[in-house]
């Protein structure tokens, strides 16, 4: 039953995708060069962008644009479909500081300030002192690893990671057991504290991406001419300055584009939230009431006003992030 | 004359068929359970039954397989109401569907994608050998849309047998009695009851269980089911009573449950009784729904039923209540009408199919015809008595309400065992949501 519904459908539309698709794309291009070239020669290189960029402009546009337009049209309207103008943004911008998706916003913030900055600290510092040993790419492969982890899963790592037991029964979570038996402490709920939940949230997630950021920076780090190292050796600077006054300027931009990426990171935190509180216990993310409205509420409109404002806040970082981009371009 | 006999040939064909369908299953004490004989073809059938329950519903279909020749094609999903919706929407249901609860049932049916069951089954049949609540329960409108082939009961609180006789305590009968033996387990040193309401998304949920029970046999079924309907508001006089009743149950500062609002919190429901069958036992009672044994016997000391735990129902606050009880189920609904579906759902509702469920364990039947012997064990056999004596089956008042006020109220209970200073405010949100969430 499986094997003749593989031959009959899914393999004939395998192999109308992976040869239509690049035929038809071929054929465009092919059919438009030909059109172009009917044009007066002087008009030709005004038109010509236009007919390569088309195809990515209409798919952006219908995937991208179009999506984004229609979420704000939503975000005005009550859940039958009428128009209600900003109430929905009323409602989730009401209550402050607990009301509406404030707490959302707050725990938004501590990802962009913490996640960020601890991506970065602990991705710089593995990148420089796995710079200096002779057995860098075992450690580096190693602290690496985790990126090819779903966040999905490693949330339920973690949940084992965090996993508690009433004081006096076996503790079954790793940090658990590190706090009762070697510290003597009463054993912490790390994901329903409101004290820790975030920052253990958190911490999920730095270890999770802490390996790209390393991965990218050591790239920027072996791009640095020894010359220049040697340089500052000569000129008597002890390893501390050179660091400081030669290796980190230089690394600037790249840190910049990092840092910035994992602001759009933060921004969009989603999955780690899901797993492990579902936003319970104060520990809300945008992503996640947006998603939780929608799906859960089926509140469209509230959702999409959650969104937008998401994606109010995600534009001024990826204007930035683009123009940092830009600027790195062009030092090359 | 040839096209004429042609035609009489076919109307009696077809009046034979209906006659077939007509006097099909249903007939509980006559032991046609499937008299429709060959009727041959397939019907598929969608539900959420996997593993064990798969198997059971798999075994439960075979006879019907056997005598009418009809193969049916069974697909288990666990997320029912996605896939449902969206074959729905694509105008391909499946013949016979699961549905996830009544809430889904009214939407269905209001849209008219439900085939109405009224002439399809044998009502009279129908009314003989389920409880009136179970076959109202399937309505809409008071039109039969959906049938229950199981269920399960709620509102039971299971204990260790030894615990309690090394204690000298006795199963209470009142609400009274309760209160006091859980301020005697207390005095004693150790916390009567364990509760954990830790589900993924859905964590809060038990809590949810145990308030609607108070809700129930405090202020009766009226009150109860304009609740759920969304006319009785959350910050009403009753329904706060029974938060607060739930509040004396846990005790100030959750002082009554063993490991206070950390353990509560932070441990999966399913591990609820783990602590109970420790030596010397962490807490003495568990309130939860019947399947809870299930997970009880499948922890690492094994306990048994009967000499390991036992239950008894939760006592009435309110003894002009009594006789009710939370009940929840698995509906049944048909989305297209063809002589094997029709076959099919009657046969469900016969007491020879659901026995066979029964009797594999795990299933109380809503049909009083299914002896109780029939049940594996005297546990279950107790909950089947109690099913089918229950005087008022009120369904899972979560289940019936719309999916955003069920999960602000599991957020709700999460909130209230971390600060029951604070249920005002969390009743105020409550009524929040009820305001918008009926509307869609």
């Amino acid at each position: 039953m499986d094997l003749t519904q593989l031959l009959t459908n899914q393999l004939p539309t395998l192999v109308a995708v992976i040869l239509g698709v690049p035929a038809v794309l071929v054929g465009y291009i092919v059919a438009f060069e030909f059109a172009v070239r009917q044009l007066p020669p002087q008009h030709q290189p005004r038109v010509r962008p236009w007919i390569w960029v088309g195809p990515a402009l209409v798919f952006v546009s219908v995937f991208l644009v179009y999506p984004a337009v229609d979420t704000i049209r939503i975000s005005l309207e009550n859940r039958q479909g009428n128009w209600v103008g900003l109430a929905n943004y009323q409602q989730i911008l009401s209550g402050f500081p607990t009301g509406g998706a404030w707490i959302a916003i707050r725990d938004n913030l501590y990802w962009l300030v913490l996640y960020t900055g601890f991506v970065l600290l602990f991705g710089m510092l593995f990148a420089v002192l796995a710079d200096r040993v002779p057995y860098e790419t075992p450690v580096k492969s190693l602290i690496f690893m985790p990126m090819a982890i779903s966040f999905v899963a490693l949330g339920v790592i973690w949940k084992f990671m965090y996993s508690y037991q009433s004081p006096g029964l076996p503790q079954t979570g790793t940090l658990n057991f590190v706090v009762t038996s070697l510290f003597h402490q009463p054993p912490i709920t790390w994901l329903q504290d409101e004290r820790v939940n975030n920052l253990a949230l958190i911490t999920a997630a730095v270890w999770g991406q802490v390996g790209f950021a390393m991965v990218i920076l050591s790239a920027a780090l072996k791009g640095i001419p020894g010359e220049l190292l040697e340089a500052a050796r000569v000129d008597g600077a002890g390893e501390l300055t050179i660091f400081r006054r030669v290796i980190f300027p230089l690394m600037m931009p790249t840190i910049t584009v990092v840092g910035t990426t994992l602001v759009i990171f933060a921004l969009k935190a989603f999955d780690v939230v899901y797993v492990l509180t579902f936003g319970n216990y104060n520990t809300e993310v945008l992503a996640n009431l947006a998603y939780k409205e929608l799906f859960t509420f089926s509140n469209a409109g509230v959702s999409g006003a959650v969104a937008v404002l998401l994606l109010l806040t995600v534009i001024p970082v990826l204007i930035f992030n683009l123009r940092q981009f830009r600027a790195v371009e062009a030092r090359r | 004359m040839r096209a004429l006999s042609l035609r009489r040939g076919l109307i009696l064909a077809v009046i034979t068929a209906l006659a077939g369908a007509a006097c099909a299953p249903g007939q509980s004490n006559g032991n046609s359970s499937t008299g429709a004989g060959k009727i041959g073809g397939s019907v598929n059938v969608l539900a959420t039954w996997s593993g064990s329950e798969q198997d059971s519903f798999m075994a439960m279909i075979q006879p019907f397989e056997t005598q009418t020749g009809v193969t049916v094609n069974y697909e288990s999903t666990r997320d029912l109401n996605a896939v449902l919706n969206t074959r729905v929407q694509a105008g391909n249901p499946p013949e016979l569907a699961g549905l996830p609860g009544p809430g889904q049932m009214f939407d269905f049916a209001k849209a008219g994608k439900l085939v109405q069951l009224d002439n399809v089954l044998d009502m009279s049949a129908m009314n003989d050998q389920y409880s009136s609540s179970w076959v109202k329960l399937g309505q809409y409108n008071g039109k039969t849309y959906s049938i229950f082939i199981k269920t399960s009961l709620k509102g039971l609180v299971f204990y260790d047998p030894k615990n309690f006789a090394a204690k000298n305590y006795q199963e209470p009968k009142t609400w009274n009695d309760l209160m006091t033996l859980q301020s005697t387990i207390k005095s004693s040193g150790t916390t009567p009851w364990c509760i954990t309401l830790e589900s993924g998304s859905a964590s809060g949920w038990p809590g949810t269980d145990q308030i609607k029970e108070i809700v129930l046999s405090q202020s009766g079924i009226n009150v109860y089911n304009d609740w759920w309907a969304g006319k009785h508001k959350w910050s009403s006089p009753e329904i706060k009573k029974a938060w607060q009743t739930w509040g004396q149950v846990i005790g100030t500062n959750d002082s009554n449950v063993f490991g206070g609002k950390q353990q509560m919190l932070a441990t999966n429901f399913g591990d609820v009784g783990q602590p109970m069958f420790l030596n010397p036992p962490k807490c003495y009672m568990v309130n939860q729904g019947s399947f809870i044994s299930d997970f009880f016997t499948k922890y690492p000391s094994a306990p048994k039923p009967i000499t390991d735990f036992k239950f008894f129902s939760l006592p009435d606050v309110n003894p002009s209540n009594a006789g009710s009880h939370v009940v929840a189920g698995d509906l049944f609904a048909m989305f297209k009408s063809t002589p094997q579906a029709r076959a099919l759902i009657k046969y469900l509702t016969t007491p020879e199919a659901q026995a066979i469920w029964v009797k594999r364990g795990g299933a109380i039947s809503p049909n009083k015809k299914v002896a109780l012997s029939d049940y594996p064990d005297e546990l279950s056999r107790s909950v089947g008595q109690i099913m089918t004596t229950t005087k008022i089956a009120a369904f899972d008042a979560g289940d019936l309400m719309p999916n955003a006020m069920q999960s602000a109220w599991w957020s709700a209970v999460l909130k209230f065992v971390n600060d029951q200073g604070q249920l005002d405010t969390i009743l105020a949100d409550l009524d929040k949501v009820q305001a918008t969430a009926y509307t869609s």
